[in-house]
């Protein structure tokens, strides 16, 4: 194949340009639009952060694709009447490892950054609180470390700026923990313990939201979520009058003895 | 009467299944009460008596039907019937209605009854999409609800997309290799026949007390394993697909490497060939994960084995790891083939050679081999072992690769080519390039695992699906129903009425998928039948473009069903094809080819001079015995 074959029969520069203007215009306007809602987390602006990223990359990605396919039809649809065949061109080994290879790059990149934006958002700060989730079909209820596990159905209270470990149980069916505005979620499952780890940054109050399908109540199985300051919380808590029922205290503990967490059994090999 | 209950057909068929349906019901009881059991046991993860008849009564009609027929008469060491190909093709519809060795005929039965499917389940996303324009509950309950859109989606992944797939390569392959029929045509009939009634055991499960399975198509441990008796229908009805699958499989495997015309090396394979070996070594390896699995629930649900029982030792995280490790590279058997379908299509309808054809072949085989090593990214959030994130997120993000090679090499064929689009075939192959590229993308998105911990189990995934799913796989489909119309039926479709469902269904994919990813995003979790009412605009527009998609579809049924009875005769070749089916007569004759064809060169060779594929019976001379390959230089 001679060199430069496709570069001196094809419009590169202006095809080129027309790739950069659309993946910016795509891009300027998908940037602009705030997807996930408020950033209430100190993962949320990191999360965000790399999904900006991924639209730039597939801004990119995908107006290549568009013009490539919207020149081609432009320039070789086959004329009214025109039965011959096309050229026998039957590749291009350079432009194919080129396309092998620079996607291999691309996708190396977004991998990367994401190893690091998973590793910053689950480290562990040391100013932190450890609070129980309880979740059975179709509710929640929440264990709060100090006075003797205070117990909460239904709502959930946290302090913020502190970073909380959610310790996940569930008694019946898999459920799953979510908070959209803090984008952490973790699956509930019957045996184990699971874990995730949230800082709130901001006071407010939201909705936690189940999305493990778990049966006919799924919808509308729903807590509210406050999260206020440390002193209020603190406040709020020593009112609390339950303590956490001993049946979810055994189930606890078994989950914690015959199913260790992922997390320390992991760390203990 | 007393003959034709004795001649394999419809008559035996009923009497075999009503004698198999009560063996089963009458072993269970019997051995119940011999045990000293009550002999009907009806908690609702039990019902013995009923779910042992679901197994026995379509094995029942399995022989009624004729399947096992020869193999029973040979095993037994009874003179068997030599096979006299009576029944080879198909001269009224009726035959569509018996065991038929014919791949041709069994190509055709599978794309009817996959398609009847489809439209089921489609019927299904119309109430879904009815029950989801508004906010609250109006149409249909939280339980129907949960039970429809786990039915919608088994039966389009179990009995339309995979075997729909395999009906079209039943068609085209064995010609395109030119060979004379799939190498076992007996279990090809057999795998045929299995698939309606996995569709029926699916459909079925609505009759169950307590409805139809509810738990999704994915199944988790423990909602399954306490759900009502429509599980185990679900159960029962994936090991007939499973296995209808798996045999194709094998039949392909075999066929593609042992019969293959002469001269045809694996480099001269059309794409189609190498996307179904592909697809096939998926198939045999992976199917037979989700057979076990699910057996595993039903033995959890019927004899409590505590497979997946959490307080008896069970452990719940093993069912979504085994469940995966076949429904990851099950995505890939549902869009490999339709990979392959979309080169034959832009490569004809572009007049091009396939640009780069032995890297497109390398990546399908690239693909097989990555897809077996990400199946742990359906499980980010799921509670698994942290440490095995990170290396499959990079697994996942590097299966891209091999993709966005084929779609490259796609748009590298369109390229200096005479591109002709006045066929449905090319429009839906062009699109699904855009389509599926969308589809692509927010898979890489969903492959990083901080963005994938935001937005899983959300509206995200169910666009994410249905743009790979619909806008990729179905999209393919239509592109190969479309291509190889005029092969099968010997008839042209209409092209006016092509082009309203082509631009009807690309208005309906985007209209309905492309919102879904914002509101999955902004906050709204999948399998909801409510939904807070700041989604409800947009579930409105959803719906609306979802009721076009649908109703949009009937026009295809209509143009198919018209014009395969009276449309224009199609000649042999309509689109200018180079590969070998388009060298017989359209439809084939009854055996293909009198003589076997002789390949010469690749399958590809547009614009070449005096390039041949393949040299039919009686024309060898004119053309020198060996060309020179000149794929790939």
């Amino acid at each position: 194949m001679p060199r430069g074959l496709f570069s001196d029969r094809l419009p590169i520069a202006k095809m080129a340009a027309a790739v950069v203007a659309l993946s910016a215009a795509i891009s300027a306007v998908m940037l602009s639009i705030n997807w996930n809602g408020a950033e209430d987390s100190t993962a949320a602006p990191k999360i965000d952060d790399l999904l900006n990223l991924m639209i730039v990359l597939s801004a990119i990605v995908f107006s290549v694709v568009v013009v490539a396919l919207a020149y081609a039809l432009y320039a070789f649809r086959a004329k009214p009447g025109d039965g011959s065949d096309g050229e026998p061109i039957h590749g291009n080994t350079r432009l194919e490892i080129t396309w092998t290879v620079i996607p291999t790059i691309i996708v190396l990149f977004a991998g990367g950054w994401s190893w690091k934006v998973l590793d910053e958002i689950e480290e562990k700060t040391g100013h932190d609180m450890t609070v129980d989730v309880f979740s059975q079909q179709y509710a929640w209820s929440f264990g709060y470390p100090g006075k003797e596990y205070a117990y909460s159905q239904g709502v959930l209270h946290v302090p913020v700026n502190r970073q909380i470990i959610f310790k996940m149980h569930s008694q019946d069916v898999i459920h799953s923990f979510w908070v959209p505005q803090w984008r952490i979620k973790k699956d509930n499952v019957p045996g184990i313990t699971t874990t995730a780890i949230v800082t709130p940054t901001k006071v407010g109050r939201y909705q936690l939201i189940c999305t493990e399908l778990c049966g006919f109540g799924h919808a509308t199985m729903r807590a509210k979520v406050v999260v206020q300051s440390e002193s209020a919380f603190d406040k709020w808590v020593e009112g609390l009058q339950e303590k956490v029922p001993t049946d979810l205290m055994v189930s606890v503990k078994q989950d914690t003895q015959t199913n260790p967490e992922p997390l320390e059994r992991v760390e203990a090999e | 009467m007393a003959d034709a209950l004795k001649r394999p057909g419809w008559y035996r068929a009923a009497l075999c299944t009503v004698l198999a349906a009560a063996f089963g019901f009458g072993l269970v009881v019997v051995l119940r009460k011999i045990s000293g059991l009550s002999a009907f046991q009806s908690e609702q993860t039990g019902y013995p008596q009923v779910v042992v008849p679901l197994i026995t009564a379509p094995l029942g009609f399995l022989l009624g039907i004729g399947c096992f027929d020869y193999w029973l008469r040979w095993g037994l060491g009874m003179p068997t019937i030599p096979e006299d190909h009576s029944s080879h093709g198909a001269h009224s519809w009726k035959d569509y209605f018996k065991v038929n060795t014919d791949h041709k005929v069994i190509g055709i039965q599978y794309i009817v009854t996959s398609f009847f499917f489809f439209f089921v389940g489609g019927l299904m996303a119309m109430l879904i999409r009815a029950e989801l324009a508004q906010p609250g509950t109006q149409i249909v309950g939280a339980g129907t609800f949960n039970s429809l859109f786990s039915t919608h989606a088994v039966l389009m992944i179990f009995v339309f997309v995979i075997p729909m797939f395999a009906g079209i390569a039943n068609y085209v392959l064995p010609l395109m290799i030119g060979a004379p029929d799939m190498a076992f045509p007996r279990l090809n009939a057999l795998s045929y026949w299995m698939l309606p009634l996995a569709g029926l055991l699916f459909i079925a499960s609505f009759l169950a007390p307590g409805g139809a399975f509810d738990a999704g198509w994915t199944g988790y441990a423990p909602l399954s394993t306490g759900a009502p008796l429509g599980q185990s229908f679900f159960n029962v009805g994936v090991q007939f697909a499973g296995f209808s699958s798996i045999f194709t499989a094998l039949n392909f495997l075999v066929t593609i490497i042992t019969m293959r015309a002469p001269g045809m090396t694996f480099w001269r394979m059309p794409l189609l060939v190498w996307a179904n070996l592909s697809t096939s070594l998926l198939v045999v390896a992976a199917t037979p994960f989700i057979s076990g699995v699910q057996f595993m629930v039903l033995f959890d649900r019927l004899m409590h084995t505590n497979f997946f029982q959490f307080g008896s030792g069970g452990d719940v995280i093993s069912y979504q790891h085994i469940f995966w490790f076949y429904s990851h590279p099950a995505v890939y058997i549902m869009i490999l083939p339709g990979f392959g379908i979309i080169s034959e299509v832009i490569s004809t309808h572009a007049r091009k050679p396939i640009f780069g054809y032995r890297l497109m072949a390398l990546a399908l085989i690239g693909i097989v081999v990555l897809s077996y090593s990400v199946w742990a990214h359906h499980m980010f959030v799921a509670g698994m072992f942290s440490w095995l994130r990170v290396p499959m997120m990079f697994t996942t993000l590097l299966i891209a690769v091999p993709t966005g090679i084929k779609v490259f090499s796609w748009l590298g064929t369109l390229y200096f080519g005479k591109i002709h689009t006045k066929s449905t075939a090319m429009l839906f192959a062009l699109a699904m390039i855009v389509t599926f590229t969308v589809g692509g993308i927010s898979g890489v998105m969903l492959g990083m695992v901080p963005f994938d911990i935001h937005v899983s189990d959300t509206y995200f995934i169910v666009a994410h699906i249905h743009f790979v799913l619909f806008g990729g796989s179905v999209f393919t489909i239509f592109a190969g129903i479309y291509h190889w119309f005029p092969k099968m039926t010997g008839r042209m479709y209409d092209e006016k009425l092509g082009r309203v469902h082509f631009w009807g269904t690309l208005l309906g994919t985007w209209g309905t998928f492309i919102p879904m990813h914002w509101v999955g995003m902004d906050g709204m979790p999948r399998r909801v039948a409510d939904y807070a009412s700041q989604f409800g605009n947009w579930n409105l527009l959803i719906s609306c473009f979802a009721f076009l998609l649908g109703a949009i579809q009937l026009v295809f049924l209509y143009n198919m069903i018209v014009s395969w009875r009276f449309g224009p005769k199609a000649p042999a070749n309509p689109w200018g094809g180079k590969s070998i089916e388009w060298l017989v007569s359209s439809p084939p004759p009854i055996f293909n080819f009198d003589e076997i064809p002789r390949v010469v060169g690749g399958p590809y060779e547009y614009g070449v001079p005096g390039a041949r594929h393949a040299i039919m019976a009686g024309e060898g001379a004119e053309v020198p015995a060996t060309e020179p390959s000149v794929v790939g230089s």
